[in-house]
């Protein structure tokens, strides 16, 4: 025997690897509804599998802790079981040899504390709590709950209205959704099991494509009620409360500070992002619906609110969340330091600076700092710095937002403090100080930033533009607001201390997701028909086809692209170009159509929501 | 949309057959004259496809397909018994039993189970598994049993009570593989709103859910030669009494019937179809009252307990607007305890009333407190359909051989009207009858108060009729779900009825929740015609008409309405303990 071998000491380890990728996309494709108590004990086993077997704790410990854990999940188990689970985790956690045993215990003993009314549940009740039931994952992560198999199944079949409207039977903004969602429905979708999720948003996309959402009728409104509703704010989220009231036959009021409709998806998001001809036909498409009167350039006073809460039998208000944060940085008056929404919200009435030659710094993260970036790139700037105190890899922005931009020219400059800002001689800002930072200890989820022991550093900028979050309209009718500065409703969005009034939308949650604000403006649309004394059903005429056998042949998700990106710096024209039909059918071939197969072929499979 | 039908053509097992797009594989298979073994699969309600015993294999497809929910479409190659399709139905069979606890000898549904059924028809033999199955605890003296140990968690029964009837007593809850059938929200089932309709037990597979055995105190009062046992028979029995013990329908008469009863050693045999002459008597009179008086409209028939049981429970609202009758039976048992009580004591006897329903419910019924008399309570046990069958195999008797023999007087006398009572549509029709005849002095043509039309599978059926000057509005309704759907109707005051007939089961009783169960058969149809024929060859018509039912009134009761009848014969329901 040779004294020396180059094979490896266990040959099948090196073929782990498309194993291991088949567990995390199992994990990826976790079900909503799962009951916490069986994910700990599938997080459990893995510990207990991946035991190396020297130690007491993790040999002997997990598998105890294993048993005990399988009984609680039986519901074969009294109160006493969790005491006893937290000693014999803790004795791991303390006296574990390595990580694979700390670790495991550690994660437990957190999901005790997190999950402690399940794990009480279990043990006390015999069952699991209220709402612990699967149910089709893309309906229940989309928080519209839009009927998502139903329209790409329909879109598959070349019906391309059926599926724009069947969209509208949860969220009238087809085409915005196609554009800006971010999708939260793809995250969790079971495709992830064979390959790579159905893009949801690229089907969507290529629906609304064929059928321009100003072409597709909306259901008739249902007779007159005559009763007067007003609504606050013309964005996403008040105008989806319009639709809907107005379907319902209400006559609905909308008061819209700005020159025009659309509210962040058009002084938010830049065009060549949403191009305004494609959020003016989903606007349309809303505005048909019924009894629908528009104020424009109408800013609300507190006293214009107090009288439309007695002229109108309820209100919504749904005004956002517009005003950017400011960060108190020494020469932060300095012209040319702006905010992110002051930028986003001139281009939004075709207001377009000019940054030629000019040198700009971007501050943040998030999606709408890489919007300011990219928006930058376009009024012709010479230098796009995006300045960032976290390392890319903690940017809040979607990843093909940064891969887009950074593509585009702008370069990230992470690990960066804003520290001041320096003030030429005519009062006009020259550069941005920044203090390089070192990242550090997780707190609340996220890797925080400290000060690195290294040199500041200068970027040149004549323009500087902060884009740190946003926070609500100052504070109306004496509305409560919690301590973020939000309005405050409970889950039906009913305002605290009012009969008529409806809160929802960025005002309510803080700056969010436009797919967020159009299952508020549904759900305040449903719950005011209630409060009125209704309890209208629309027909909007449409029912899902019946589902196609899965095809479990895996294949690579068709991804939505962007032009080129030395052509789509230059101008404001929407980035992305249309699916072609071969790439639209094949993503529809590939969902799995969850709502017939699996726990979606029973009623409890189903969000019970309009 | 399109309400156009595309047809396609499909392949089953070598056999081209064309179907409707969209159309499940199983209803393919059936054009095909294919079987394709089912257990989960309700038609019609439930179609969930968590069983995989009618899995098929479709040329093309990785994995095999449910016959139950997978639609079919052009050109489709279907093969439903490659080696491949049953090795997969056998696996899961055996999957099932291991959880299933297999005590045939000793269940209820030994002989008439499913997945005993698919057991045999499939072989098998050893289980590879060690059975494991859950235990649960069950109020032993509820009408409605359930033994957790042999649920299958087919969901049939979620189904059957959330679609049919409305209660959605039943859900699935637990975790992950966990995951069971249990009363909702983890009520006990007593106070769950279960109306005891006892569809869940006609619709289960297996001996999962039963109807509490109560034939051991027969066998008791039987034996006991102190007690004189009465027992009685409602309408419905008599067209399924008969399927379970191989006799033809021909061989099934309610003479060979009343035999049965005999042979079992009861002391009398009485025909709740008397009583249901009786229950007409009063009900149309009160009926009549609340037009004359203007009461609120409309009135319902309350001879069915699993409706007053709904209704106290999910629309109690409409408690004040149940006919004060009795049922039947109840009425039955009343006369006889308070007409032969004296008569037995003076023999140093006891008094038994039995009576034999093709009901559930009446379980519950006979032991509402709020029922008794000053003679005790009306009815002393309720068995059910199922368990006189049991019965007549317990006592031996070869029941086809048996000479028929007529009902006792004076209470075995009935007429067709009461016979009726057992189908949908039959009270309302009943009552037509007699209180036609109470306006007018005449009676109405048959035609006229036919209700035969009456069907589960509408929401409720109605009809307007003109007796003496007064127009009449009314409506018939069955089924719980379709119940609710007139009462919520009558609610938004999108229709108003003058009387209403509501049976909780689909059809009415001769579909009943105690009657024999054939597997994913709905009989009721088929038994209401035995009703009808029944009605339309006797003499007698017209409760009314019934002379034994007239000397009871010159002798007991006075007339109908009267105090006497009041006592014996109606109750507030509203006052019944749940």
């Amino acid at each position: 025997m040779a004294r020396l071998s180059v094979a490896p000491r266990s040959a099948d380890f090196s073929k782990f690897g498309t194993f291991l990728e088949d567990y995390q996309r199992r994990i990826q494709a976790t079900p909503p509804g799962m009951c916490p108590v069986a994910l700990q004990l599938d997080l459990l086993r893995a510990g207990g599998c991946q035991t190396c077997g020297k130690c007491v704790p993790c040999r002997e410990g997990i598998p105890q802790l294993e048993a005990l854990l399988q009984d609680v999940l039986d519901f074969n188990a009294g109160p006493e079981a969790l005491d006893e689970m937290r000693t014999t985790a803790m004795a791991i956690r303390e006296s574990a040899d390595c990580a694979i045993g700390y670790h495991a215990a550690d994660t437990f003993l957190a999901a005790m504390d997190t999950f402690e009314e399940e794990f009480v549940s279990h043990v006390s009740e015999g069952a699991c709590q209220e709402g612990v039931e699967q149910t089709i994952p893309c309906v229940t992560q989309c928080p519209a709950h839009v009927n998502i198999p139903a329209y790409i199944a329909m879109a598959g079949k070349g019906d391309y209205a059926g599926a724009v409207n069947m969209i509208r039977k949860d969220n009238p903004f087809p085409t915005m959704c196609a554009l800006v969602c971010e999708h939260p429905c793809e995250e969790v979708c079971r495709r992830n099991l064979i390959d790579a999720p159905v893009n949801i948003r690229g089907i969507k996309r290529f629906a609304v494509d064929m059928a321009p959402a100003d072409e597709v009728p909306v259901p008739a409104a249902l007779p007159a009620t005559g009763k007067k509703i007003a609504i606050v704010g013309g964005g996403p989220s008040g105008m989806t409360c319009a639709y809907y009231l107005a379907l319902m036959g209400h006559s609905v009021t909308i008061f819209e500070g700005r020159k025009q409709l659309g509210g962040m998806t058009r002084y938010g998001i830049p065009a060549y992002r949403f191009p305004r001809e494609l959020l003016d036909r989903d606007i349309r498409a809303v505005l048909s619906a019924g009894d629908i009167t528009v104020k424009l350039n109408t800013w609300m006073h507190k006293e214009d609110e107090e009288r439309i809460c007695s002229e109108f039998d309820a209100v919504y208000v749904a005004v956002g969340a517009q005003i950017g944060k400011t960060l108190r940085l020494e020469g932060s008056d300095a012209e040319g330091v702006m905010s992110a929404v002051e930028l986003l919200s001139r281009i939004g009435d075709d207001d377009y600076p000019d940054f030629t030659g000019k040198k700009v710094a971007i501050i943040g993260g998030g999606n709408v700092a890489m919007d300011c970036c990219r928006t930058a790139v376009r009024l012709g700037a010479d230098e796009v710095t995006c300045v960032y105190r976290r390392r890319i890899d903690d940017m809040t922005a979607l990843p093909s937002e940064i891969e887009s931009a950074m593509q585009e020219g702008v370069e990230m400059m992470c690990l960066q403090a804003p520290d001041s800002i320096e003030v030429d001689e005519n009062g006009h800002c020259a550069a941005l100080i920044t203090q390089p930072q070192m990242i550090g200890p997780v707190r609340g989820g996220r890797p925080s930033p400290m000060k690195a022991n290294k040199p500041k550093r200068r970027i040149p900028a004549d323009i500087v533009l902060i884009a740190v979050g946003q926070d609500i309209m100052s504070l109306r009718i004496g509305m409560p607001v919690k301590s973020r500065k939000l309005y405050e409703a409970d889950d039906s969005l009913k305002a605290e201390g009012f009969t008529n009034v409806f809160v929802g939308g960025d005002c309510q949650t803080g700056p969010a997701t436009v797919i967020r604000a159009i299952a508020a403006g549904k759900v305040a649309a449903f719950n005011i028909d209630e409060f009125l004394g209704f309890n209208h059903e629309i027909d909007y005429g449409v029912t899902p086809p019946a589902a196609k056998i899965n095809d479990r042949t895996p294949k690579g998700r068709c991804e939505i692209v962007e032009r080129p990106a030395r052509e789509r710096k230059h101008d404001f024209e929407g980035v992305e170009e249309p699916m072609s039909t071969e790439e639209a059918l094949q993503e529809c071939g590939r969902c799995l159509r969850c709502d017939h197969f699996g726990c979606g072929a029973v009623e409890e499979g189903w969000i019970q929501y309009v | 949309m399109s309400n156009d039908f595309n047809f396609v053509k499909v392949t089953v097992d070598g056999k081209e057959v064309q179907g409707v797009e969209g159309m499940p594989i199983l209803a393919a298979c059936n054009m095909a004259g294919v079987q394709i073994p089912t257990l989960c699969y309700l038609a019609g309600v439930s179609n969930v496809g968590s069983c995989r015993i009618c899995v098929v294999e479709v040329e093309g497809t990785d994995g095999l397909v449910a016959a139950c929910n997978t639609p079919i479409f052009d050109g489709m190659v279907i093969k439903t018994n490659t080696p491949r399709v049953i090795a997969a139905r056998r696996e899961n069979l055996k999957t099932i039993l291991a959880t299933h606890r297999s005590e045939c000898t000793t269940c209820k549904r030994s002989g008439n189970c499913a997945l005993q059924k698919l057991a045999n028809q499939f072989n098998i033999a050893d289980l590879p598994y060690d059975p494991a199955y859950p235990e649960e605890w069950w109020d032993p003296d509820f009408p409605l049993q359930r033994d957790a140990s042999k649920c299958i968690r087919c969901m049939r029964c979620v189904a059957e009570c959330a679609k049919v009837q409305h209660c959605e007593v039943w859900e699935m809850s637990g975790p992950a593989a966990n995951r069971g059938i249990c009363v909702k929200n983890g009520l006990s089932i007593t106070e769950a709103g279960c109306s005891l309709c006892g569809q869940c037990i006609t619709h289960c597979p297996t001996g999962a859910l039963t109807a509490r055995d109560d034939t051991d105190k027969i066998l008791a009062a039987l034996a006991d030669p102190e007690v004189i046992t009465v027992v009685q028979v409602a309408p419905a029995v008599r067209t399924a009494w008969g399927e379970q013990l191989g006799l033809t329908p021909e061989q099934a008469t309610p003479g060979r019937m009343a035999a049965a009863m005999r042979a079992l050693g009861f002391d009398y045999v009485y025909d709740t179809d008397f009583a249901a002459d009786l229950t007409i008597m009063e009900e149309a009179s009160e009926f009549i009252e609340w037009v004359k008086e203007g009461k609120p409209r409309p009135m319902f028939t309350s001879c069915c307990p699993g409706w007053v049981r709904f209704a106290k429970q999910h629309y109690p609202q409409f408690v004040p607007q149940l006919s004060t009758s009795k049922s039947p039976h109840q009425m039955m048992g009343a006369v006889v305890k308070n007409t032969m009580a004296k008569e037995a004591a003076e023999q140093g006897k006891r008094l038994f009333c039995l009576s034999i329903m093709p009901c559930v419910a009446k379980k519950y019924e006979c032991d509402v407190p709020q029922l008794s008399t000053e003679a005790g309570p009306d009815v002393d046990a309720v068995i059910t359909t199922r368990e006189f069958n049991r019965m007549i195999r317990m006592f031996g008797i070869d029941a086809a051989a048996l000479p028929e023999t007529k009902f006792d007087d004076p209470l075995g006398l009935s007429t067709g009207a009461g016979t009726i009572f057992g189908r949908t549509g039959g009270v309302m029709e009943a009552a037509l009858r007699s209180a036609a005849y109470f306006l007018t002095g005449e009676n109405p043509a048959f035609t006229v108060c036919d209700t035969t039309a009456a069907t589960p599978n509408r929401p409720w059926v109605d009809k307007e009729i003109e007796v003496a000057g007064l127009h009449l509005k009314i409506a018939i309704s069955s089924g719980l779900q379709n119940t609710s759907q007139l009462l919520d109707a009558l609610e938004a005051g999108e229709v108003s009825y003058d009387f209403v007939e509501v049976m909780a089961c689909p059809g009415g009783c001769v579909g009943g929740g105690g009657q024999p169960i054939v597997f994913n058969e709905e009989r009721a149809a088929g038994r209401a015609k035995i009703l009808n024929k029944l009605d339309g060859a006797d003499k007698l018509r017209y409760s009314h008409e019934n002379p034994d039912i007239q000397a009871l009134y010159d002798k007991w009761v006075g007339k109908p309405l009267s105090e006497t009848a009041e006592e014996w014969l109606h109750t507030d329901q509203a006052s019944w303990d749940i």
